[in-house]
């Protein structure tokens, strides 16, 4: 279907962004093995680093229990009352934390579950001696359940959706009760997509930088990632960093390869407005059961938000708009952006378009077939190295040129940009695959290539995609503290990095000012991609 | 009070359509309802079924008011065009789900299973998944499972529509044999007017929520006065 110009280009293009990537998270290992490698290697498994790594799995297996555990009774209750009040906008609550920067999430949390907070100074009252602590382990719990519950609880939510309508007809008609219609329909359609989901999870807490940084980071409440920084930042011990390293990019290597063995979850089929009726449940425990956990579900999320919005109130918010270290901070961070944002979608449509060009070669060579699963390989392989590793080897590997904070922006621009990747293209390779299609025969037919498809064919249409790709990728780079964190300095002070900065020399006050900017800034790109993404759907 | 279904002056209101239903359908009938997409067929059915709940009049059905009754507790059997069997349990436990919706089978209901599963053709399936059977034998199974629940009515939407025309012959056939050895009252919506010379004593035919016409199948075949109607059958 594609001329042989479009083939071979996109061919090009789709090489020309593996190779760069290859060549920057190359170069990268390539300067941590270098660094006196033999040294790294005899301290792979010290005490310490033993220690790390055990607690680096130990809170991301908890993490993943307690937030599979708290997510499906609250699904199941979201599935059993589509009539819920306001179910939708809790639904629509359940999305606010992937889209909020994990640092702000975590002064909200502090806000609420903090020695001053709403939570302790309750259980005070009720005489408890011992409060909650949102420091160490059980904070680094609380949080993670903050932000993977209801990523866990919408993923089931759309499990049970997707199931056909027959299946509750049929169970009420056959008159199943709750208990009958949990074991035969609900908790086989989550069993199927709990792997996956316990999958992803684990593999966002295990990898979990900011919150552990802000929550845990003693010796007994470090993991792996925050460890690896800590060397580098404050110890300056390059090959403790290296063996880190090596130990981190083992375990996610094999926290990947199990989860591609599960089918991957997506909620991309999730009505969230066409809703099964059901008409089990109907007794006053279920009720009171299903109003118990959306209720709780919904306070544990709402509070710590609510705890961001007042804090940041009192915060003397014009001050900070006008003071210049906001404007410098924000005009680096929207640079970074930026850039992080249009590199990941001229990447991924690049990569997308390569696989394309691949796909329609009829007899495809040996070459052709490991160049596209390279490409398909590379969104995931990002994942393999995190951004603290890349920022280790980028940063060893750049000393010698000189104050490595020149480059820094530039580093972190590309790391984010990497990290957007595998979403970028999750969003991007199906909008671009349903216009094609749809549109790829008549306009091979009318003899469209070219510009004149791509302004009059392909743009009106995939507008929106890449906007919405655009914008996540902005939000998360604009929200990352990760890239950032090796690097920032007085010279490189991005919108997150200022307010962590604040928050570890005691402004709270002007930190929970910014946190409430920052936070309402990527809330806001991440509701302008979703809705267009919405719209998109729709069209 | 009859002991087949009858819906009594019967309103529904569900969003902008308006739906009325008068109508008795006696004991032990087969009774084709058609109409045009959209024209209330299945809502018809959802009545008897209970998933929906009239705003007005009474659904009675094998001699009791059901009018505000759960689905659980109306006396009929139900199978769809689609989707009638748990595709992740086996046979056995989707026809067992009939007989105990908590699966508490004794030795008897065991041995019912399987006579019910002989009967529809599909004796020794009891182990095996639904993915791994045809359209048919999916449907088969169903029927297996509304004979073991014994109920005096059987409710059935587009059953036969997914299947091929040769199929449906068959099932019919098979339909039919159950219903005389069960004396079951049959409802069955259907956009064939094949399926209802085939199948039904008598049909009904709703056009905008409202019954245009009911008359045994053979009148119902033969009438032309009613535009909408004879544009169904002619197809």
């Amino acid at each position: 279907m594609l001329t042989k110009i479009e083939r071979r280009r996109g061919i090009a293009l789709g090489l020309t962004s593996l190779v760069g990537i290859a060549l920057f998270v190359g170069i990268a290992a390539f300067a941590l093995l270098s660094w006196d490698a033999g040294q790294a290697q005899n301290r792979l498994l010290t005490a310490y680093n033993w220690r790390i790594l055990q607690f680096t799995l130990w809170q991301a297996t908890l993490s993943t229990l307690l937030s599979i555990t708290f997510a499906l009774p609250v699904a199941l209750a979201l599935g059993r009352r589509p009539a819920f009040p306001g179910r939708i906008w809790i639904v629509r609550l359940m999305a606010l934390p992937m889209g909020l920067p994990v640092l702000i999430g975590a002064l909200g949390l502090i806000g609420i579950w903090g020695r001053q907070g709403v939570v302790n100074s309750l259980l005070l009252n009720l005489g408890v001696e011992q409060p909650v602590s949102i420091y160490g382990l059980s904070g680094i719990l609380i949080a993670h359940v903050f932000f993977n519950m209801p990523l866990a609880a919408r993923l089931l939510l759309a499990a049970l959706e997707r199931l056909p309508a027959e299946y509750w007809l049929l169970s009420s008609s056959l008159g199943m009760k709750p208990f009958s219609v949990f074991r035969f329909v609900e908790w086989p359609a989550a069993r199927r997509v709990i792997p996956g989901i316990a999958g992803l999870i684990f593999m966002l807490c295990a990898t979990s930088f900011t919150l552990v940084l802000v929550l845990g980071g003693g010796p007994a409440a470090t993991t792996l990632e925050v460890a690896i920084y800590q060397s580098l930042r404050f110890d300056f011990d390059p090959s403790r960093a290296i063996a880190l390293s090596l130990l981190q990019i083992g375990i996610t290597a094999v926290i990947l390869a199990a989860i591609s063995r599960f089918p991957a979850p997506d909620d991309t089929d999730s009505s969230l407005g066409r809703t099964n009726r059901r008409f089990d449940g109907r007794n006053w425990k279920a009720k009171l059961w299903d109003v118990a956990a959306i209720l709780l579900a919904t306070v544990f999320l709402i509070l710590p938000l609510t705890s961001i919005l007042l804090a940041g109130a009192k915060a003397d918010l014009w001050k900070l708009l006008m003071s210049s270290a906001f404007h410098r901070a924000a005009w680096t961070s929207f640079a970074i952006a930026l850039s992080a944002g249009l590199l990941a979608v001229a990447t991924s449509l690049a990569i997308i378009s390569a696989r394309r060009a691949l796909a329609d070669i009829r007899h495809p060579g040996r070459p052709a077939k490991i160049l596209s699963s390279a490409l398909a390989a590379t969104a995931s392989l990002v994942l393999l190295v995190p951004p603290v590793v890349l920022g280790t080897g980028w940063f060893l590997a750049l000393r010698p040129f000189g104050d490595v904070a020149r480059f820094a922006p530039v580093l972190v621009a590309i790391i984010n940009m990497l990290m957007a990747l595998p979403f970028v293209i999750r969003i991007l390779a199906p909008a671009i695959e349903t216009h094609r299609r749809r549109t790829s025969r008549l306009s091979a037919s009318l003899g469209l290539s070219g510009l004149p498809q791509l302004l009059r064919i392909d743009l009106p249409v995939l507008a929106k995609p890449l906007l919405t790709a655009l914008s996540f990728a902005m939000a998360l780079s604009l929200g990352d503290l990760g890239a950032v964190a090796l690097f920032g300095s007085g010279e490189l002070t991005t919108l997150p990095w200022l307010v962590y900065s604040q928050l570890s020399s005691y402004r709270t006050n002007d930190a929970d000012g910014l946190a409430l900017l920052l936070g309402a800034i990527c809330l806001g790109l991440t509701m302008l991609g979703t809705a267009g993404q919405r719209r998109a759907g729709h069209g | 009070m009859v002991d087949g279904i009858a819906l009594e002056n019967v309103g529904l209101r569900l969003g902008v359509k308006d739906f009325h239903f008068d109508c008795a359908l006696s004991a032990g009938s087969v009774t084709a309802v058609t109409g045009p997409s959209g024209s209330g067929k299945s809502t018809f059915l959802n009545l008897i079924a209970g998933f929906e709940t009239a705003d007005s009049g009474r659904v009675l059905v094998a001699g009791g008011d059901v009018t505000q009754k759960h689905p659980s507790e109306r006396p009929v059997s139900l199978i769809f065009q689609d989707n009638n069997l748990f595709s992740h349990l086996d046979l056995l436990t989707n026809v067992g789900l009939g007989i105990s919706p908590s699966l508490k089978l004794t030795a008897e209901n065991r041995k019912a299973i399987s006579n019910a599963l002989e009967r529809v053709g599909l004796g020794g399936f009891e182990k095996r998944m639904p993915g791994t059977l045809s359209g048919g034998e999916r449907q088969r199974a169903a029927f297996a499972r509304a004979l073991v629940r014994k109920k005096p009515i059987l409710l059935m939407d587009e059953p036969f529509a997914a299947l091929d025309p040769g199929l449906r012959l068959s099932m019919a056939s098979l339909l039919l044999d159950l219903h005389r050895e069960t004396g079951n009252t049959v409802v069955i919506v259907t956009h064939d007017p094949e399926e209802v010379g085939r199948l039904a004593d008598h049909a009904i035919f709703i056009d905008h929520g409202r019954i245009l016409a009911q008359a045994s199948a053979k009148e119902f075949l033969a009438r032309r006065d009613i535009p909408q109607l004879a544009e169904f059958l002619s197809g």
